[in-house]
């Protein structure tokens, strides 16, 4: 039977339709921050203000009630968190419901994660910028206190005592005094008849008894036995598989077609035109395949607009000689520049890079005249929800966006363009299909991260003090790919450049955006992932040219505590924060030890999404110049944390990520298009190349912050510093040549 | 198109396919058997790994007719239950993340445990260096192959280091490299 829960505090807590005698509370998870942080564009926003879908009832448009997340609690006492939060490694269907479960004081063993989707209950609410736990910690805290509350207040009467003498512990509420206990099954049906409480009191986290431990991932289970349902596992009534032809070259639009062959492969049933290329639709995968290989497309395109790497190099180079939009200027950085006992300077480049998540691009659509449903692998419902509303003219209510488990996402699932291709090839098969890429398409057809080329000038006073830093970069912006009129870069291409969190009085930072036709997205840590690299490495030369101690100087630097604004509204940097993460990781590694012959030592450290981290690596040189990466101890600061499982969990996946992009993988373009293909000549680190990854976590009782990016941007610097360490060579283009680290 | 039977997990299965369809699709599309993965479609990745008599293969150039030899054993026949051993250390040490690769890596290491029941580091990298984590849980992977490899009869009283003081997820078994 369906009935309502009055729920009323602030716009935060509100009445729930719900189905069956549960006690059911809507809450709203923060959202649009992830527009700070990085992973969501504003095109995005956009989209989702567009795709707002209009409210069940006159009376919840009344009271702008619009819950993205459900919390539940049955008669059974099982207890679900019904979240748009996508999974995708990072650990969200384990540490939200802990933060949940805590603070009802739950059986966390009866406490249970499903996936809401998007419909007028689930608005707009993306996955991204690390910021999961951070934008879920209060919500989730208050909705849990409130229930919890609610319960106490249930049990209570029904035993005629104050609410105060009981306590909710492991899915009970326990009158002291009496020994009485009562299951939360037991008083769901009383709790929902309630008021809501204004204000429950949260936990005292001295109390905590979940939060801070590392219990089993609830989501194992289900990925060691085949049973776990990612979007390429998806199988509905009467579907098709469809592989696709896409564009032989960025910009190129599909034309005529020749689809004889095609539809000779057994199992073809249609050849189908969509907006961006030309889909074959099969009875299986490997038929679509066949399909695809056999088909002829011709392409409408300006063969002169064709880019390369090394044209887009030299627009680099000669981009970086102009002054560019100024993010920093502190004192006098050219005077402090002709001043100085000693200047440095050096110039870095990155490249390109692929997100490459091992479940290649596909989505599942069911498009009919009115209706749309969609199971896809997306971070991003609501940017999907607005593109489908466009492309297809059917009001949101009509559209259905079922989230699957990501088989990896750092990204590329922002971007929504292969959920609107399935639609568009449903709509045009009459049937329900699931789009299939190649890893060769998902390699070649990625939103990547930017390039970049940074001009570093240093200088050094007579004691060997820096007194003067100059960094000026360019990229091909990500802000300029989606906001191509004004060209202006996000303020997530800026951070961990402008906020230079190191005592130098001369600081001038410049940064200008360089026209390209390479899509660019969000690639796990954003620029973070270039700049950290840049700033990191450049310390390391001034330290060596004023012949201090990396360690040693980073500390100098940062040792009077100091607020630095990061390039984001109400982001602030503590340099006291950054400098514990390095002082933990020089005493774990620790510092000084000795190492053998052909081994360095590096450190580096980075603020991203809000939290601190420092990695000390230890490598290995041969003669030869073969690079082996021995051990990295990493420390993070992240506030309060709620599984350090998970934290350490991705402290080694960011150390992987970042070694991939450090030291093997790299996309370049020829005649408009990538040139790599596959994990061949796209290569990821491999087991034997792991390093033993030591995870440290500074004690904090501040709120908690990101976790999935933080560690990625810190790993090539430290590699490189100790590269430098054991051989004297600086590499400053990643990643470097073969051989290119022999002792210089 | 060609009528192949096939043994699967111990079960006898008739399919209906071109004679050259890699086994994985046949594996996915057909059969309904989705926890073996598809990643690359070139055998450069690890993640359609299954067992044809015991042999981890690339199921994504394997074609059907060349596994239809011999007994197949994906991801769901491993065990009934998640009782082999490595599911079992896998679930100890919470080793996936995305876990879209570990169908392969658990077959890899199901087979070598199957050869090796003590496998040494250089063993572990051998028989997991065709796979690919996009999301690093190598370290894991290697712990929890220690771990299984503990847990077996025929590695009993197999003892090996202990974990760094202090640090979560050390690699209990250092250096290795």
């Amino acid at each position: 039977m369906s009935r309502f829960v009055s729920v009323s505090r602030r716009d935060f807590l509100r009445t729930v339709p719900a189905a069956g005698a549960g006690l059911v509370i809507g809450f709203r998870l923060l959202d649009g921050d992830g527009l700070e942080a990085g992973a969501a564009p504003r095109a995005a926003g956009a989209a989702s203000a567009a795709a707002a879908p209009e409210p069940a009832s006159a009376k919840e448009s009344a009271a702008r009630f619009a819950p993205n997340a459900l919390l539940q609690i049955d008669t059974d006492g099982a207890v679900t968190l019904w979240t748009t939060k996508s999974e995708m490694g990072q650990g969200v269907r384990t540490a939200l419901p802990m933060i949940l479960a805590e603070e009802i004081g739950a059986d966390f063993s009866k406490v249970k994660v499903e996936q809401a989707w998007l419909d007028p209950r689930f608005p707009n609410l993306d996955t991204g910028g690390s910021s999961s736990v951070r934008e879920s910690w209060d919500p989730l805290r208050q909705a849990g206190a409130t229930a919890r509350a609610l319960l106490v207040v249930a049990a209570a009467r029904g035993w005629n005592v104050e609410p105060k003498e009981c306590v909710a512990e492991k899915g009970e509420v326990v009158h002291r005094a009496s020994g009485r206990r009562a299951p939360f099954g037991t008083l769901v049906a009383e709790a929902s008849r309630l008021p809501i409480p204004k204000d429950p009191p949260l936990k005292d986290p001295k109390t905590y008894a979940l939060l801070g431990r590392a219990v089993p991932r609830t989501d194992t289970a289900s990925k060691v036995d085949g049973s776990a349902v990612y979007g390429i596992d998806v199988r509905r009534p009467g579907m098709l598989y469809a592989a696709v032809v896409l564009e032989p070259a960025f910009g190129a639009r599909p034309g005529q077609f020749d689809d004889a062959a095609a539809r000779q492969v057994p199992g073809v049933k249609r050849v189908v035109p969509f907006r961006r290329g030309v889909a074959v639709v099969a009875d299986s995968t490997w038929a679509a395949f066949k399909g695809r290989d056999a088909l002829q497309v011709r392409w409408n395109e300006d063969r002169k607009v064709r880019e390369d790497s090394a044209s887009l190099r030299e627009r680099c180079l000669a981009a970086v000689e102009q002054p560019g939009k100024v993010l920093r200027s502190d004192g006098d950085v050219a005077a402090a520049l002709s001043s100085a006992a000693r200047r440095v300077e050096a110039t870095y480049e990155l490249p390109f890079q692929a997100h490459a998540a091992m479940e290649p691009v596909n989505a599942t659509a069911h498009v009919t005249t009115d209706r749309c449903e969609i199971w896809a692998p997306t971070q991003t419902p609501s940017w999907a929800m607005g593109e489908l509303r466009r492309t297809l003219g059917l009001p949101a209510e009509a559209i259905r966006i079922n989230v699957t488990l990501l088989g990896g996402g750092f990204g590329r699932r922002i971007n929504p363009d292969f959920v609107v291709d399935a639609a568009e090839i449903s709509k045009a098969a009459g049937a329900p299909v699931q789009m299939v890429w190649s890893r060769e398409q998902d390699l070649q057809h990625d939103y990547y991260r930017p390039c970049s080329l940074h001009r570093m000038r240093g200088g050094l006073d007579a004691a060997g003090r820096p007194i003067a830093w100059s960094h000026r970069y360019v990229s091909t912006s990500i802000g300029a790919f989606y906001n191509p009129e004004t060209k202006e870069p996000e303020s997530d291409e800026l951070g961990g450049a402008a906020d230079l969190p190191f005592a130098v009085p001369n600081v001038r930072v410049e940064y200008s955006p360089v026209d390209s036709r390479v899509p660019r997205g969000w690639w796990r840590s954003v620029e973070s992932s270039f700049n950290a690299f840049v700033v990191e490495s450049f310390l390391d030369e001034m330290a060596s040219a004023a012949g201090k101690d990396p360690l040693r100087l980073r500390q100098d630097l940062l040792r009077e505590p100091r607020r630095i604004p990061y390039p984001m509204p109400d982001v602030v940097l503590e340099t006291a924060r950054l400098k514990g993460v390095i002082d933990l990781v020089a005493e774990k590694t620790p510092w000084g030890a000795p190492l053998g012959k052909g081994q360095g030592r590096g450190i580096a450290a980075h603020y991203s999404f809000r939290s601190y981290c420092a990695m000390a690596a230890e490598v290995e040189v041969s003669d030869e110049g073969a690079l082996s990466v021995r051990r990295i101890v990493a420390a993070i600061d992240c506030g309060r944390v709620v599984h350090p499982g998970l934290v350490a969990a991705q402290m080694e996946s960011a150390v992987v990520f970042g070694l991939t992009a450090g030291l093997k993988s790299e996309i370049t373009i020829e005649e408009g298009h990538v040139a790599q293909s596959n994990f061949n000549d796209y290569e990821m680190l491999r087991i034997d190349e792991m390093p033993q990854v030591e995870t440290y976590i500074v004690p904090s009782p501040e709120p908690p912050t990101g976790v999935g990016e933080p560690g990625v941007p810190v790993v090539a610097p430290a590699v490189f510093n100790a590269v430098f360490a054991a051989t004297g060579r600086r590499i400053r283009r990643l990643p470097p040549p073969s051989g290119g680290l022999k002792r210089g | 198109m060609a009528a192949i039977a096939l043994d699967v997990n111990g079960r006898k299965r008739q399919v209906d396919v071109a004679p050259d369809t890699p086994l994985l699709w046949v594996l996915r599309d057909i059969l309904g058997l989705t926890g073996t993965k598809f990643g690359c479609g070139q055998s450069l990745c690890g993640a359609c790994t299954v067992h044809l008599d015991g042999e981890p293969i690339r199921s994504c150039v394997t074609p059907v007719s060349q596994a239809a030899r011999g007994r197949i054993t994906t991801i769901e026949g491993l065990s009934a239950d998640r009782s082999h051993p490595i599911q079992k250390a896998w679930i100890a040490e919470d080793v996936p993340q995305c876990g879209y690769c570990q169908s392969g890596m658990i077959m890899s290491a199901a087979a070598l445990l199957a050869k090796k029941p003590r496998p040494q580091e250089k063993d572990i990298d051998e028989a997991l260096g065709g796979h690919i984590c996009r999301c690093g849980t190598y370290q894991r992977i290697r712990r929890a192959i220690h771990v299984a490899a503990r847990a077996t009869p025929a590695a009993a009283g197999f003892r090996s280091g202990t974990r760094p003081g202090g640090a979560v997820g050390g690699r209990e078994n250092g250096g290795g490299r």
